[in-house]
Formats: C-alpha cells, sequence, structure tokens
C-alpha cells in the first residue's frame, strides 16, 4: 500500500509511481527567490521564444536571502526577477515579506497534498503541513515555471517512531538536531514519514522546525502527518477544503526506525557538522561572541516568544551580539502587537526585517574569524555563516546563552 | 556512453571527504553571479586544501570524491562552477539529492560508486566509466562498480541537459 509521497505522486502524476521509478510530476506551486531567481529567468529568455510561464497564478518569486539586497549583485538580481514577473504577470512576495517556504504557508498558496518546489534546499519544510515541497536548482525551476512539471525519481520511505515522551526540558529544535544525529547516512534520498505522541503534540510552529531538519538528515522530504491544529490552519489560509493525505496502515516502508525520546533534552551541533551533535550539559564553558535567533528553522512567532520569555526584564551579557530576524512580516507584526519588539530591545538585541538574515550572506550579516556564534538556523559548515564557529540550538538555549556570555541551556 | 579522463581523488590524510557541501564547493559569496565562465575560478575555493583547484583542472577531468557530496544548498552555480572548468564527471560514494538532479539537468555525469575509496585511484590516473552499464575500468581492467544511470537520467544526459531534452521530447 502507498505511503505519503506515493500518493501524492499519484494524484499529480499519469506515470505508474513506484519506488525507483522515474516519473512526471505536475506541480502545484512553483517559486524561485532572490538567491538562483536570476538564473531562472536567464534560461528561461535563453531556452524559450515567449511564452514563459505555464500558468502565473501558481508561479511566485519570494525574495528572502538577502532583504533589502545589501550587495549590488543581489539587487541587480532582484531587479532581474521583477522585471520578469511585471512583464509575465507574476506576483513577487519582495524584500519585506519574509521567508519564501514560510510565506506559502501563511497565504495560503501551499497547503495538504499539494506538490510545489522552490530554489531553497529548505523547500522540504512543506512536509509539515504534509505537503510535498522540494528545493531545486535553476534549471529544474525553470522548467517547471515553463511546464508546470518536473521529473521525480519515487524515493522509498523510511517510517520514523518515536518512543516514549520526555519531560517538559526537550523543544522541537532538540528533537530534530536529536533525528540529524540518529538519521544521518540512513536516509539519503529517502522520504521519511514521523509518528509518536512527541509528534502529534508539535504545534505548526515545531512541525515546521523538525520538517526544515531533514535536508541535514540527507533526506528528501520528511513527512509529519497533519493534525487538526495544521488542517484548520491551512483551510482558513488557504480559503478552501482540502483532502490531507495520510499513509495506510500497512503502507510500505522500505525500513523502520525507532528513536527513544524519553530522554531528550537539550541539544547542540558542534562546529562543522550539523550532525556531530551533543547534550548541551556535556560541553565545557564556551564563551560566545554572537548569538543568532531566527532562520526558517526556528523564526516563528512561538521560537522568538520562546527567546523573549527567556530575556524580558534581563540583559545579555557584555560583548556579546545578539541578532534576531523573525521569519516573516507576520512575525514581525506579532512581536509589534505582543510587546516582544520592546522587550527584546531592552534586552540589548539588534531585531532585522524578516528574511533568512545569515544564511546567504544575509542582512544580518557573517562572522569574522575566531568569533564563536550559537545559532538557531540549520547548517553549520565551515564558511557557511562566514569564517567563525558555529554552534545550532534551540532559541531558548540560544536566549540563555546570550544572557550568560556562554554555551548553557536554561536554568530550570 | 563512455566518458575517459584524468581523475582527482578529493582526499584528506589519505581517505575521500565526506559531505562536501555546496558552500566548500560554491561559497554563498559569490552567488550573485551569473556568468557561469567566472564561476569556474571558485570551485572548492572553500574546501581546504583544495581551494587552487580552479588552476590545476583541465578539460576532461573526473573528480572522486566521499559520501554525500554537494549536500547542502540548491544553487545550480555548484554544478555550473566544474562544468566551466570542463570536468567531464564526478564520482562518489553518494550524493545529495538536490546536487544529482542538478547535476543531471546540466549534462554533468554523475557516478554513484559505493566501493570508489577501494579503487586504489591516485591523482592523475586515467579511469573509463561506461555510465550505463557502472563499469569503472582502469588499463582496461574494471576497478570498480557503480550504479548505472536510470533511463530517463541518461536521456537527459544525452541530450545534453534539461532543457535540450525538452526539445527533443
Amino acid at each position: 500500500m502507498p505511503t505519503i509521497i506515493e500518493k501524492i505522486f499519484r494524484k499529480h502524476s499519469e506515470d505508474r509511481v513506484e519506488v525507483g521509478s522515474t516519473i512526471w510530476l505536475d506541480v502545484d506551486l512553483r517559486t524561485a527567490r532572490d538567491f538562483a531567481g536570476a538564473q531562472v529567468v536567464k534560461n528561461l529568455l535563453e531556452n524559450y521564444d515567449g511564452d514563459y510561464i505555464d500558468d502565473p497564478s501558481k508561479t511566485f518569486f519570494t525574495f528572502d536571502c538577502n532583504a533589502p539586497a545589501n550587495t549590488i549583485g543581489y539587487a541587480n538580481n532582484q531587479q532581474i526577477c521583477r522585471e520578469f514577473a511585471r512583464k509575465n504577470g507574476i506576483k513577487v512576495f519582495d524584500v519585506n515579506r519574509g521567508i519564501g517556504s514560510h510565506v506559502v504557508i501563511e497565504e495560503g498558496l501551499a497547503y495538504p497534498g499539494i506538490t510545489a518546489v522552490g530554489t531553497d534546499s529548505h523547500f522540504n519544510i512543506l512536509g509539515s503541513i504534509g505537503a510535498f515541497g522540494q528545493g531545486m536548482g535553476d534549471v529544474d525551476i525553470a522548467f517547471v515555471f515553463k511546464t508546470g512539471k518536473t521529473w521525480f525519481e519515487v524515493p522509498p520511505t523510511v517510517k520514523v517512531n518515536f518512543i516514549g515522551m520526555p519531560d517538559s526540558r526537550w523543544t522541537a529544535k532538540d528533537l530534530a538536531l536529536l533525528c540529524v544525529k540518529e538519521l544521518k547516512g540512513k536516509v539519503l534520498g529517502k522520504a521519511i514519514e514521523f509518528y509518536g505522541e512527541i509528534v502529534d503534540k508539535l504545534s505548526l510552529a515545531g512541525r515546521i522546525t523538525l520538517a526544515s531538519m531533514v535536508t541535514e538528515m540527507g533526506g528528501i522530504i520528511g513527512f509529519i502527518p497533519p493534525n487538526e491544529e495544521v488542517i484548520e490552519f491551512c483551510k482558513r489560509r488557504a480559503n478552501k477544503d482540502m483532502q490531507p493525505v495520510y499513509a495506510d496502515k500497512d503502507a510500505n516502508y522500505e525500513e523502520e526506525i525507532d528513536i527513544d525520546v524519553s530522554n531528550l533534552e537539550p541539544l547542540i551541533a558542534l562546529p562543522g557538522n550539523p550532525a556531530n551533535v551533543k547534550r548541551v550539559a556535556d560541553l565545557p564553558s564556551i564563551s560566545v561572541d554572537s548569538v543568532f535567533i531566527g532562520s526558517c528553522t526556528n523564526g516563528r512567532e512561538e521560537d522568538i516568544e520562546a527567546a523573549y520569555n527567556i530575556l524580558k526584564g534581563k540583559k545579555i551579557a557584555e560583548n556579546v551580539m545578539l541578532k534576531i530576524v523573525p521569519a516573516t512580516r507576520q512575525v514581525w507584526q506579532y512581536m509589534l502587537d505582543k510587546g516582544i519588539m520592546k522587550g527584546l530591545f531592552d534586552a540589548g538585541a539588534i531585531i532585522s526585517h524578516a528574511a533568512c538574515g545569515g544564511c546567504a550572506s544575509g542582512q544580518i550579516g557573517m562572522t569574522g574569524r575566531g568569533e564563536v556564534q550559537i545559532s538557531t538556523s540549520n547548517r553549520n559548515f565551515k564558511g557557511k555563516q562566514g569564517e567563525g564557529d558555529t554552534y545550532l540550538a534551540s532559541p531558548e538555549t540560544a536566549a540563555a546563552s546570550a544572557l550568560a556570555g556562554y554555551i548553557t541551556e536554561v536554568e530550570e | 556512453m563512455r566518458i575517459e579522463g584524468r581523475v582527482w581523488v578529493i582526499e584528506k590524510d589519505g581517505k575521500l571527504i565526506d559531505d562536501i557541501d555546496t558552500d566548500m564547493i560554491y561559497h554563498n559569496k559569490y552567488l550573485h553571479i551569473t556568468d557561469k565562465n567566472e564561476m569556474a575560478k571558485y570551485a572548492f575555493s572553500n574546501l581546504e586544501g583544495w581551494q587552487d583547484f580552479p588552476e590545476k583542472a583541465k578539460e576532461g577531468d573526473i573528480i572522486i570524491a566521499g559520501e554525500n557530496f554537494g549536500c547542502g544548498s540548491s544553487r545550480q552555480h555548484a554544478v555550473d562552477c566544474f562544468i566551466a572548468l570542463g570536468i567531464k564527471a564526478i564520482v562518489a560514494k553518494s550524493f545529495g539529492a538536490i546536487y544529482k538532479r542538478n547535476a543531471i539537468n546540466s549534462g554533468l555525469a554523475i557516478v554513484e560508486c559505493k566501493d570508489i575509496d577501494k579503487a586504489g585511484l591516485k591523482n592523475g590516473d586515467v579511469i573509463e566509466i561506461d555510465l550505463e552499464r557502472g563499469d569503472i575500468k582502469k588499463d582496461g581492467k574494471t576497478i570498480a562498480k557503480a550504479k548505472p544511470m536510470s533511463p530517463v537520467q541518461a536521456a537527459i544526459y544525452r541530450a545534453g541537459g534539461l532543457f535540450a531534452y525538452a526539445k527533443s521530447i
């Protein structure tokens, strides 16, 4: 019996969907960012004569890497996309709107059961709402803009069962880091489905955090079967009825992996590799120079509010830079309305525009040689966030470390 | 489909490097570049010990690497920089999924070979790869077996990339 990805693909392909076969897939939602967007345009102009867009109502640009552009190169690329979009009737979610993979959920463009692609390796974040999302390069995306289709090799699915329920000290980020550690090397090029009490209890923000790091696990996408809360949210945003896709009970999994989460606690990835995960409690005292809270992994209302609850009424340690970047304008609005903005400002934070911020030489700046950063983002490969050393952890651990001036978990 | 070329064994301390991510292949500070020829000079520019790769590589060369090559971002630059250098194929123990697609779509041969580290290859060795059969040969002898390309992948590769393939069907 089919798994989630196989069911979604069957509804979106005329080809026979079986593991290992290559099919042509109909793509419901097609996006490109300021990163690679200009190359998508270039590919279209070089390879086709007019009539570049299969369906403008399904096609979008989302600017989020550098918002607003802090290099002339990025500024030029954004302008190339804007002008192309105007000529071809495509909507642009411009530099004021936030991270594309989140914006499409907020705007109701992505919802359970659909297929979507973007020039963002974390576009599989849409697994958080039970949709198929996939990051692709500019050749693929240009082809999808033009034809509405893409080729895809149907991956096998691994079922991950979380066993047990931890005490109150865990966050979705700790769960995601545990999965990167446990699943790295076991899910390369495969789809994942996540099950267990801990997953059922995750909010949408928590689901986004877990799904976003499937890329670092090496997986194609990780599906979290949508619960009532997610379905209600998506229905409201999309303003339409939808049919979430669930796997059959006896679905054809390549493998089942059990992960015991009963002892889950604050975790951290050491610089250089997101899979090099340790318990925060086991680290020696490490001074931090900068703290980044945001990204597509931890930039939701709930993430920033968790940091705020730790920081409010206090001051961050001297000589620590605390950079906060909400994922979207909606999150910014929430921070304003709830007084979170002022609390974070008073604690000593720098607060930037809604966007990616740090990962692609974004507007919040990079790390310098010797700088130690603790970040809530998803990747810390050498050089990714600058020349310094980047640790990956939850917003709670990041905020506690900003107060202490060294890496530490939240005090009980 | 056969490819023959001189190899570069991307190793450190005698072991093929695993998890070479797209920022090591082509750093995000050069992402604004859209001219493929300009991308050539930044290939491996953030991979320790291999920053001089663009000066050493020659047209027709083949790259040999470890597990999960090209993991990380979806940037096509990380493929285009090698194409601009004239690299004909990348043989790795495994690839990041997006990287594999990007390479095939651009007509760069991707060869998955679990045992390539056991083939005893050194920089400058010349190998021959049969893409559809998966045979990797040196001096006429088979030294490793790779996963053969799937029919769709082979068709896209043979056409010279996704756009060319789409025009041919």
